[in-house]
C-alpha cells in the first residue's frame, strides 16, 4: 500500500461520508446534538482539499495531514478524536513509502490508543471505539493468521460493522449521549457508525 | 499574571463569560474568550483556542477552562504541562475564581487549584 493508496483511502471517506451525511445526523440527532454527518463532511472535504493542495510524500504523511485537517476543521468532538487517530497511525508509519498489512495494523492500534488516551472510553461506553477495537484486533489476527490484505481488510471492515450495530442496546458512558442515561438505548452510536464507514471505505480502495 | 482562556461551543457564550470575569475581577487580568467554530457556528476552533492562547500568555502559564465535548477534547491537545493546563470546573464559576486568583498575582498551580474550588462552593 502506497501513499497513492492511502490518498485514495481518504477520497473514498470523503465521498462516503457525503453520503452518509444526512444518515449520521439522524444517527445524532437521536441521542446527540445533530451535527455529526456536517461535521464529518466539513472535515473531510477540508482533508480531501489538503491533500490535493499540498500532495503528501508518504503514507505516513497522508495520514497526519488528514488528522491535523480533521483537528482544525471538524469543530466537534470527532475532529479531536478522528483527527489524533489518523496522525498517531501516520507518525506509526514514519517515512515508509509502502506499507504491509501487518504495519498498517500498528498503525491503526497506534490511532486506537491515542483515541482512548485522549476520549477516555473504553469498550462498552457506546463510542467510535466500540467499531474501531475490534476493527484493530480482526486486523492483527488476519495478518497473524497471514490472509491476503485483501481479506484482512474485508475483516477489519466487517468487525467494524458489526462493532457498531452492537453499540444499539448499549447505554452510553461518554459523550453527549452519556447525559441522556438509560434514554441512549436502542440507538445505534453515530461515532461508530462513521468509523465503520471509515473502515469500509478501507475494504473498498484495498479491494480495487 | 496567569492568563485565562474560555472555551465554548458558543462564541456568545465564551464572549459574555469573559466580559463577566473581567467586570468583576478587573479589567488587568488577561481573560480571552475562544466560543464557536471558524465559521461561526456551535463547536471549538483549535485555530481559535491557540490563538487566544498566545493572547493572554504572559509568560507566568495559562488556563484553559472548556465548556464539554470538544471543547474539552480541543484544549487537551493544547497541554502543555507546567505552562498550559485545564481546569476540570463548572465553566462560569471556575471563570470567576480563576480570574479572581490570577489578578492577585497568583502562581498557575494555585489559580487552577483556586478555580476547581469552583466546584464545590455552594450557592446557598
Amino acid at each position: 500500500m502506497d501513499t497513492r493508496f492511502f490518498v485514495t483511502w481518504m477520497e473514498e471517506i470523503t465521498a462516503a461520508v457525503r453520503a452518509a451525511r444526512d444518515h449520521l445526523t439522524r444517527l445524532d440527532a437521536a441521542i446527540g446534538d445533530a451535527d455529526h454527518g456536517t461535521n464529518l463532511d466539513r472535515g473531510f472535504s477540508a482533508v480531501a482539499e489538503a491533500l490535493a493542495a499540498r500532495p503528501p510524500a508518504t503514507p505516513g504523511g497522508a495520514l497526519v495531514l488528514a488528522g491535523s485537517t480533521l483537528i482544525r476543521k471538524v469543530g466537534g468532538a470527532s475532529g479531536p478524536l478522528y483527527g489524533t487517530a489518523f496522525r498517531e497511525a501516520g507518525k506509526t508509519l514514519g517515512e515508509t513509502p509502502e506499507v504491509s498489512t501487518a504495519e498498517l495494523a500498528a498503525a491503526l492500534e497506534a490511532g486506537l490508543a491515542g483515541v482512548r488516551r485522549l476520549g477516555g472510553a473504553e469498550e462498552g461506553d457506546k463510542t467510535m471505539v466500540d467499531a474501531l477495537a475490534p476493527a484493530v484486533r480482526a486486523l492483527a489476527r488476519a495478518v497473524h493468521e497471514g490472509g491476503t490484505a485483501g481479506e484482512a481488510l474485508d475483516a477489519a471492515a466487517a468487525a467494524a460493522e458489526d462493532g457498531a450495530k452492537a453499540t444499539i442496546p448499549l447505554q452510553a458512558r461518554k459523550g453527549r449521549a452519556s447525559y441522556l442515561g438509560p434514554r441512549s438505548i436502542g440507538h445505534e452510536d453515530p461515532g461508530a457508525a462513521s468509523t465503520a464507514l471509515i473502515l469500509d471505505a478501507l475494504r473498498t480502495v484495498g479491494s480495487r | 499574571m496567569v492568563g485565562i482562556v474560555l472555551i465554548s461551543h458558543s462564541d456568545g457564550l465564551a464572549a459574555e463569560a469573559a466580559e463577566l470575569a473581567r467586570r468583576i475581577c478587573g479589567t488587568d487580568v488577561p481573560v480571552a474568550a475562544a466560543g464557536g467554530t471558524d465559521d461561526g457556528g456551535i463547536g471549538t476552533s483549535l485555530d481559535k483556542v491557540a490563538a487566544a492562547i498566545d493572547k493572554v500568555d504572559q509568560g507566568d502559564g495559562v488556563i484553559l477552562i472548556p465548556d464539554l465535548g470538544s471543547s474539552v477534547l480541543t484544549a487537551r491537545l493544547l497541554e502543555a504541562p507546567g505552562a498550559v493546563v485545564i481546569a476540570d470546573v463548572p465553566f462560569v464559576e471556575g471563570a470567576i475564581s480563576a480570574a479572581v486568583a490570577a489578578g492577585c498575582g497568583t502562581p498557575l498551580d494555585g489559580v487552577l487549584a483556586a478555580a476547581e474550588e469552583a466546584r464545590t462552593i455552594r450557592k446557598m
